[in-house]
């Protein structure tokens, strides 16, 4: 039998919206995956410490404070110096559409804004997490 | 008393009285084809049942059980608030921003903190890397504070404030400038949120741990209730539950569950209940469904009031459920943004139906980023055209004895109590919370409602059904990266010029006293007049109160 795919979903910086982190994680964990959700306020060490230590597939970064063009680099970065830049990392929240480019020349494989829909995100990580 | 007894009654003593002190808007209030409009409708009958019946669920305006309102003429008298939330980089911007808003005919100021500042963080900090300014103003020392109400007059606007974990940092800053403007703080008028329980629950700005945060929640309250008698010292929040992803009932119920642990939280601490009740406001979320939004609001209204009397005695100015409210951020779409202003509409007129004493009304671009100075235009000009062209600001709760609404404001009353009932079995909201009871009910509502879009079941307009394709967004606003920067730069000056004897002197005193059992507002605005820094201050209090680590309920 295949292994299960291992998903860290986390939050950096500091806001509170935990909605669609939360329903993201229960709608990967209904899809089969196995998911680990840090909770709010996570620093890009802690998350890319977390990601190592538990060995997943993918990072989902969640952030709606706008702190994002600062934030998701970094957790690129890190992950490339603890030579893990194979964890596929994707992020989602409100991230204006002229901030995409950026982020994907930094590391973010994918940015999913508000309307994505679960099964997108499923289908996501399905074609591109590295076995 | 028949129904008309009551409501010559009504009239003669209660309705008349508030007019002489309150009145109306125009001396006469018609239709389109020139019939007066009355203050009031109620059922024509004479039967003894009917009215005692209509006594004990809906009775007048004014009066208990305040399901058609809190005040006999609600907004034949006076339109409500209209307070948009705003503010964002530094003060000077913020200002700027609020001036612009007060000239555009709003009347009372809502202000943004950045999560820094909600949380405690000085800009400086590692933590508040790229949060600077972005979702609010960043306040870090008085001095912040002074430029942002440089010009803006304490006396004569009234200020309502999204703060929590860091309210009495905040609350003494507003108290030092009014100071310095030579505004007294009895005569100060405004809100801070200061509700942290639904931090923990749905909103995330918490930073110490439940127990201490609810006693520095009951300092507030007292400290208010002697020195700041006018404030609102607490804006008991559903909106957050609700945007979290809670239905109408819970957003109604855990609201009050929320309420009824700082009543009790306050009376153990030695308040008498009428102290401090009066001043309790609440905050609820106002979505598109527009008659179960106003039934809530009305079911809201009565059970809080029959609350307040049953369970802690308490008398008519405490039973009274006053709140703001705010269309609900999480029915926007960034698809098609245009259509999020009829939403908004919509969502106005449950909120004013509902009978809300303030209302914030979302920009069209919300889903997108923070908003375009057009865009709060039209959202303050939403309000406006509800006020002052739809007609439903003429007579006072107009929807009632709708079977429809009268249904659904029992209902959600009924369901709501019963949560209530079994919250209190938990131990109450603060164990309730503790043991995530509270966070699973929400994100069982919150799952369901997402699935039901994603499958189609629910249609929301541009999302899933009635779609197109759309260039992105122009012109959406973007902050300045170099407000951090500028912002640490201001706090270098200000460490450079104060006194930093008085400083570590003062900040010892907040040390002491979150240690002891003294109110800690007294020290804390001795710190802030000393140019402290809000990181200092919070710093003090962590250091006896420990940090609040949050249980993963997945």
């Amino acid at each position: 039998m295949e292994e299960k795919i291992r998903v860290l979903i986390a939050k950096p910086g500091l806001d509170g919206h935990d909605r669609g982190a939360k329903f993201i994680a229960q709608a990967l964990r209904d899809a089969g995956m196995e998911v680990i959700y840090t909770g709010l306020r996570q620093t890009p060490a802690s998350i890319v410490a977390t990601a190592i230590q538990e060995d997943v597939d993918a990072i989902g970064l969640s952030i709606l404070s706008g702190a994002h063009n600062t934030l998701l680099p970094r957790v690129a970065q890190l992950l490339k110096e603890k030579g893990a830049e194979d964890i596929l990392l994707f992020g989602g929240g409100v991230i204006p559409a002229e901030d995409i480019p950026y982020l994907k020349e930094h590391g973010i494989k994918e940015v999913f804004t508000p309307g994505a829909s679960s099964s997108e995100i499923i289908e996501f990580i399905r074609t591109h997490v590295r076995r | 008393m028949s129904i008309q007894e009551e409501a010559a009654r009504w009239y003669n003593q209660v309705y008349r009285k508030s007019v002489e002190k309150f009145p109306e808007r125009k001396p006469r209030f018609s239709t389109s084809f020139g019939e007066e409009i009355a203050p009031l409708y109620y059922p024509q009958t004479e039967s003894e049942e009917a009215s005692r019946l209509y006594m004990e669920k809906l009775g007048f305006p004014g009066e208990y059980p305040y399901t058609r309102g809190v005040q006999p003429t609600m907004y034949r008298s006076r339109l409500w608030t209209m307070r948009q939330y705003a503010g964002f980089g530094t003060a000077a911007e913020a200002n700027r921003r609020f001036k612009y808003l007060l000239e555009q005919g709003q009347t009372g100021l809502s202000i943004a903190f950045d999560l820094p500042t909600q949380i405690g963080y000085d800009s400086d900090h590692p933590m508040s890397d790229g949060e600077v300014g972005r979702v609010g103003v960043a306040i870090d020392t008085l001095r912040d504070m002074e430029c942002l109400f440089e010009g803006i007059p304490l006396d004569k606007v009234s200020t309502s404030m999204t703060i929590n974990t860091t309210a009495s940092i905040l609350l003494a800053m507003v108290i030092a400038v009014a100071e310095k403007q030579g505004v007294s703080p009895a005569a100060l008028e405004g809100t801070i949120q200061n509700d942290i329980l639904k931090e923990y629950i749905a909103r995330g700005t918490y930073r110490f741990p439940p127990k201490p945060s609810m006693r520095l929640i009951t300092d507030i309250l007292a400290y208010c209730s002697k020195e700041v008698p006018k404030w609102n010292s607490i804006s008991i929040s559903g909106y957050h539950i609700r945007e979290a992803g809670s239905n109408a009932v819970q957003e109604v119920a855990f609201t009050l569950a929320d309420g009824l642990a700082y009543v009790e939280a306050a009376i153990k601490a030695g308040l008498a209940v009428d102290s401090f009740a009066p001043r309790l406001s609440f905050f609820f979320a106002a979505h598109n469904n527009l008659l179960e939004e106003v039934a809530k609001f009305r079911a809201a209204r009565r059970l809080w009031a029959k609350i307040m009397k049953d369970r802690f005695n308490a008398g008519s100015k405490s039973q009274v459920m006053r709140f703001h409210t705010q269309t609900a951020g999480s029915t926007l779409t960034a698809q098609q943004p245009d259509n999020n202003i009829v939403r908004v509409a919509i969502q106005t007129l449950a909120a004013v139906l509902g009978g809300t004493q303030s209302l914030h009304t979302n920009s069209r671009d919300e889903a997108l980023s923070l908003p375009a100075e057009d865009s709060v235009r039209i959202a303050l000009r939403t309000q406006q055209i509800v006020a002052y062209e739809s007609g439903v600001a003429d007579t006072v709760d107009p929807l009632a004895g709708s079977y429809a609404v009268e249904h659904l404001t029992d209902l959600i009353e009924e369901k709501a109590a019963a949560y209530i009932d079994q919250i209190d079995e938990l131990g109450g909201m603060v164990e309730a919370i503790e043991s995530g009871y509270v966070q699973r009910e929400i994100q069982k509502s919150s799952y369901q409602v997402q699935k039901a879009i994603e499958s189609g079941e629910m249609v929301v307009v541009g999302l899933n059904k009635f779609q197109m394709e759309e260039e992105p967004p122009e012109n959406i606003m973007r902050l300045d990266p170099a407000i951090q920067e500028a912002q640490i730069a201001s706090i270098r000056i200000v460490k450079a010029e104060r006194d930093e004897r008085e400083v570590k002197r003062t900040l010892a005193a907040v040390r002491a006293a979150a240690a002891s059992t003294e109110n800690l507002m007294p020290p804390i605005l001795a710190a802030v007049k000393a140019y402290a820094t809000l990181g200092e201050i919070v710093d003090e209090m962590k250091a006896v109160f420990g940090e609040h680590k949050e249980t993963i309920i997945l």
